[in-house]
């Protein structure tokens, strides 16, 4: 059976409705909050600070830490267990790995910058709703950054290629179905994230990284532009 | 070396520039503070306002932590007490070092105890006299106007926002310190240090507060006279009449 037409009538590039919101958390050094349909991510920046204990102190330049975390309530199904796991611990890490490359830290050196991103409520494309949030959150806090970065979920459902797959989608049964998070610094177009599950060819992976490219491009002007209102009284 | 093309100027002054955005094509443009050029293009390296000064384009931050810089006067607290000094919290990533010597003209015997001096949790006034590349700190205490802070309230503000609350040539604290009659020393750090009658420190907190959440507007001097003055005569009223 093919996938004809998406199950909520969106076209196959368009994602679900976005909302983004800087400076959330007034005791945060930075905050950020991004929803995408029913995937709620918020983030909040500390630091630069203290960084203990000392062993993991870098003299050369300040360290990232991320932290992803799904709140026991957030699932549609069951109860998320709340604490680590290793899902979350995996996420946490590419995370990290796709925010690092956009953050100058090296005049922050022995020093920490935690972001915490906490997610209320989920639907599939939780990790790349977080790397959104987060990168806001951390332009918000002032840290030296070359870009922001955008990310989104791409993939395969039957035969069709589509963009930010829901959670309907990503448990499509009556057809392969392949996931691609995408992380993008949408000034350079270099990609920071590139995971998959599923299977797809090469001919439709570039096909899918050229679609997601652009609707990253689309979440970064949003992104822009909700950093822009927040500071935007402090204009003259 | 211009390529006979016209520098192009993308962003307008004051405007707010967020990370990544390119504010300007062309060699003939210089990036300042903020800024880094990539190519001909030269692009926002973090959240700020831009400001164009002739060819060179700055971003003033708008957010932001502390960073301890050489000569800044920055309110403290005594976290640590050792053998030859203090450890002091900064409200940054990085604590400050005061040395014995830099603490006082004084005789200090060996193995004296040192918290007569400054004790732990006291807040005192200093200057930075050195930042290292790995951000090690060394303060003084030799200086007009440095010393340690005796009663009064510390309240924490915005860091970027030290220099609206100062005003220019300190004309804003001056009149809160006037109408309030409130001792008040501002941190570059972002410590403020108030001391006075209880209600007229409280006062003092509301403007400074008022001050920080304005900042962006113009004529914001007379907007807090106004703000004290009226404030000030209506707790006279109620004491006169109590």
């Amino acid at each position: 059976m093919t996938y004809k037409q998406r199950i909520d009538g969106r076209g196959f590039d368009e994602t679900r409705p976005i909302e983004a919101e800087v400076g959330i958390i007034p005791r945060a050094d930075g905050s950020a909050m991004f929803k995408i349909g029913n995937t709620w991510a918020y983030a909040a920046v500390y630091g630069p600070r203290n960084l203990h204990p000392k062993f993991l102190q870098d003299p050369q330049r300040g360290i990232l830490r991320c932290n992803y975390n799904m709140m026991p309530f957030s699932s549609s199904g069951e109860r998320v267990r709340p604490g680590g796991s290793r899902r979350s611990k995996e996420i946490s890490l590419v995370t990290e790995k796709a925010l690092f490359p956009v953050l100058n830290l090296e005049e922050y050196p022995n020093s920490v910058v935690d972001v915490f991103i906490e997610l209320p409520q989920t639907e599939a494309g939780s990790r790349c709703a977080g790397i959104c949030a987060a990168s806001m959150a951390l332009a918000d806090a002032g840290l030296e950054m070359k870009d922001l970065v955008s990310a989104v979920s791409v993939g395969k459902v039957g035969d069709k290629l589509l963009v930010d797959l829901d959670y309907s989608e990503e448990s499509y049964a009556d057809g392969p179905v392949a996931d691609i998070p995408i992380a993008i610094m949408p000034n350079s177009d270099k990609i920071t994230l590139l995971q998959m599950d599923g299977e797809v060819n090469k001919e439709e992976l570039l096909k899918l990284l050229e679609m997601g490219k652009k609707v990253c491009r689309q979440i970064y002007e949003l992104q822009k532009k909700a950093l822009k209102e927040k500071y935007h009284e402090a204009d003259g | 070396m211009s390529k006979n093309k016209m520098p192009q100027i993308l962003a307008k002054d004051k405007e707010i520039s967020v990370p990544g955005e390119t504010l300007a094509i062309g060699m003939d443009v210089l990036p300042g503070v903020g800024t880094y050029r990539d190519k001909e293009k030269i692009i926002a390296n973090r959240l700020g306002l831009v400001v164009i000064e002739g060819v060179t384009i700055k971003l003033y931050p708008l957010s932001g932590r502390y960073l301890p810089k050489s000569g800044d006067t920055i309110i403290c607290k005594v976290i640590d007490v050792g053998f030859n000094g203090w450890r002091l919290d900064t409200n940054s990533a990085y604590s400050a070092m005061l040395s014995m010597k830099d603490a006082t003209s004084d005789f200090i015997a060996r193995g004296a105890n040192l918290t007569q001096y400054y004790d732990l949790g006291d807040y005192i006034v200093c200057k930075i006299v050195n930042v290292t590349s790995q951000k090690l700190v060394d303060v003084t205490m030799k200086g007009p106007g440095l010393r340690k802070l005796k009663g009064g309230r510390v309240i924490e503000v915005n860091t970027n926002k030290v220099p609206r609350i100062i005003g220019k040539q300190g004309s804003m604290v001056v009149m809160i310190k006037e109408i309030t009659g409130c001792y008040i020393v501002v941190g570059q750090n972002g410590f403020i240090w108030i001391d006075g009658d209880p209600n007229n420190e409280l006062l003092a907190v509301q403007a400074i507060r008022k001050i920080e959440r304005e900042s962006h507007l113009s004529g914001l001097t007379d907007k807090i006279k106004e703000y004290l003055e009226n404030n000030v005569k209506i707790k006279n009223d109620l004491q006169t009449k109590n």
